[in-house]
């Protein structure tokens, strides 16, 4: 499992760029990131570098945020290699509450959620696949 | 355990209903007659209807008495509703007005031992005594907050920090230092200063505090918890407008059943705010006092715009001086959103009571055919999901339970932390965007 930090963020002009600003101020690299969003605020989902120091600093900066883990999984860069995942979860009775991909070299990283993590972990980890843990934030 | 009620003057403040009725006819009769004699105004209006001084015999010939409102004090702007000469009066306030001129009260000597009295009964009803140590953070100056605390705070023989308001940090400062056991000031100050030693992470143990004293505005009983939690203090709700003298018109003592009072001082009604009728006890309506014993600025039925209820029922702390119900809200701050009438501290009572919306919140009126009501919140850190139908359950039980309370659909919205203007005096909570479409 890897640490991701979700931040609330108003669904404004500027807003992002308030934020992303703040991040590269204090070296802070994004290995990964997602948003959901809604007409008033969005929820943008982040694998950093260094989630300790992020945490502090966003916390430092009046952010609402939190920590979640979530399950990092390194795949194949090619066809195919996402429906292998997203069947192994369905057919296992799994569901996927939200998913987004990163790449490295020469390979994509899936980063999902859950609802119960530990049994995918289980079950990926018995299929042979590279789930990652901190050589996430090297990325 | 017994409870412990402390009285600053315990004859008066034990009388009973009927001696209290009693005080208050002869007291009524001879104001009547001060105000006919001395005040233009009033000698006209009298006039005007065929009223005579003499036909006021009894507490219940009061309703034959016209009302006085407001916007008669701004048409007697600054001094004409002064019973007395300049020479006589020893001090002036004027109101917070935020539209317009302000209201302007005057004092003479006798009023402002009288406004000390009624301030030391205040602040001592809730056990505050020559042992405390009172930060007075209302303001000091025109408003009449600080003084009023100052002069009865000191009569009881406390020791006063005439800090005033503003600059949280000094506050705090000052607290931790000095050990202050008691706070006054408005609640929603009190919130902002529970916030800010949040943020920087102080620790609620440094401090002394064991009560405090807010008013100039209005707030809910659960607001109450979240400052009690917040600051582990019993806090207690005063009443006052400078128009009758500032703080000091009543007040809750330590059973929080209602602010009691000082009848000896005021006499109280419920009037209907649209018709003017007299309410019975137990029904809703706006708060009208005439002042009994007032020099400079003596009114007769003056019309608050403040929603409560009264009970004249003796209270578990011995005392018979009416109580109004925590005031609910303002005539004219009533929001009539299609139709149905707001009170936004009903809003703000209904909104505390949910968990994960914070203290900081703002209700916006607009309207585009019809009007929308909106409803902006601040969720608390513990509340903030990574996953949206988390977070879109939370608003739609707040919309479901706003509707199931105030019968009243409101869009609720999600605000960053810090991003709802916090206020050092009183609060500015709700937005009216309708006004400049009409």
């Amino acid at each position: 499992m890897v640490r991701q930090l979700s931040v609330f963020l108003p669904n404004k002009p500027g807003i992002l760029a308030i934020f992303t600003e703040l991040l590269g101020k204090n070296s802070i690299n994004i290995r990964a990131l997602t948003v959901a969003d809604t007409a008033d605020y969005g929820i943008l989902r982040i694998i950093v570098d260094d989630p300790t120091k992020c945490l502090n600093v966003l916390k430092e900066a009046n952010y609402l945020v939190s920590e979640t883990e979530v399950i990092a999984v390194e795949v194949e860069d090619k066809p195919g290699a996402l429906h292998q995942i997203a069947k192994l979860m369905g057919d296992n009775g799994i569901n996927i509450e939200y998913i987004y991909s990163t790449l490295k070299a020469g390979a994509a990283v899936i980063l999902i959620r859950v609802n119960k993590p530990e049994k995918a972990l289980e079950l990926l980890k018995k299929e042979s696949f590279k789930v990652l843990g901190d050589e996430i934030y090297k990325i | 355990m017994a409870k412990r009620y402390e009285y600053w003057n315990k004859e008066m403040e034990l009388k009973n209903r009927k001696e209290l009725d009693e005080i208050q006819t002869k007291r009524l009769r001879a104001i009547v007659k001060y105000c006919y004699e001395k005040v233009p105004f009033y000698n006209k209006r009298f006039k005007e209807i065929g009223l005579h001084p003499d036909d006021i015999k009894t507490k219940e010939d009061i309703v034959k008495i016209p009302i006085t409102k407001k916007q008669d004090l701004r048409d007697n702007y600054p001094f004409g509703m002064f019973a007395v000469p300049l020479t006589e009066i020893v001090r002036i306030h004027a109101s917070s007005g935020t539209t317009g001129k302000p209201t302007v009260v005057g004092y003479t000597k006798n009023d402002i031992e009288t406004w000390t009295e009624l301030m030391a009964r205040t602040i001592m009803a809730p056990n505050v005594t020559k042992e405390d140590i009172v930060q007075n953070a209302y303001g000091y100056g025109l408003f009449t907050g600080g003084l009023g605390f100052h002069y009865g705070a000191e009569r009881i023989g406390a020791t006063v920090i005439p800090i005033s308001g503003g600059n949280t940090e000094r506050q705090i400062l000052i607290m931790q230092d000095f050990k202050s056991t008691v706070l006054t000031c408005t609640p929603s100050y009190s919130l902002f200063i529970a916030e800010y030693m949040k943020n920087q992470d102080i620790d609620i143990e440094s401090l002394s505090l064991r009560v405090g004293i807010f008013g100039a505005e209005p707030w809910s009983d659960s607001l109450r918890k979240k400052i009690e939690d917040a600051l582990h203090i019993d806090a207690i709700d005063i009443y006052g407008l400078s128009e009758l003298c500032g703080p000091g018109v009543s007040v809750e003592c330590p059973e929080k059943a209602g602010l009691h009072i000082w009848e000896d001082h005021f006499i109280p009604e419920i009037i209907n705010p649209e018709t003017s009728e007299q309410l019975g006890e137990d029904e809703q309506g706006a708060l009208v006092f005439t002042t009994l014993t007032k020099e400079g600025i003596p009114l007769l039925r003056y019309l608050t715009n403040d929603i409560s209820i009264l009970n004249y029922e003796k209270c578990n702390c011995g005392r018979w001086h009416a109580r109004m119900k925590k005031v609910i809200g303002r005539a004219d701050d009533m929001l009539i959103v299609r139709g149905i009438n707001v009170f936004p501290s009903e809003v703000e009572y209904q909104l505390m009571k949910i968990p994960g919306v914070s203290e900081n919140y703002q209700i916006i009126v607009d309207r585009d055919i019809l009007d929308i009501l909106t409803i902006r919140v601040e969720v608390t850190p513990e509340y903030f999901s990574d996953k949206i139908s988390d977070m879109e359950a939370l608003k739609d039980k707040i919309e479901k339970h706003l509707k199931a309370n105030l019968q009243i659909h409101a869009n609720v919205e999600f605000a960053a932390p810090g991003s709802i203007e916090r206020s050092i005096g009183k609060a500015k909570r709700v937005i009216d965007l309708r006004k400049d479409k009409i």
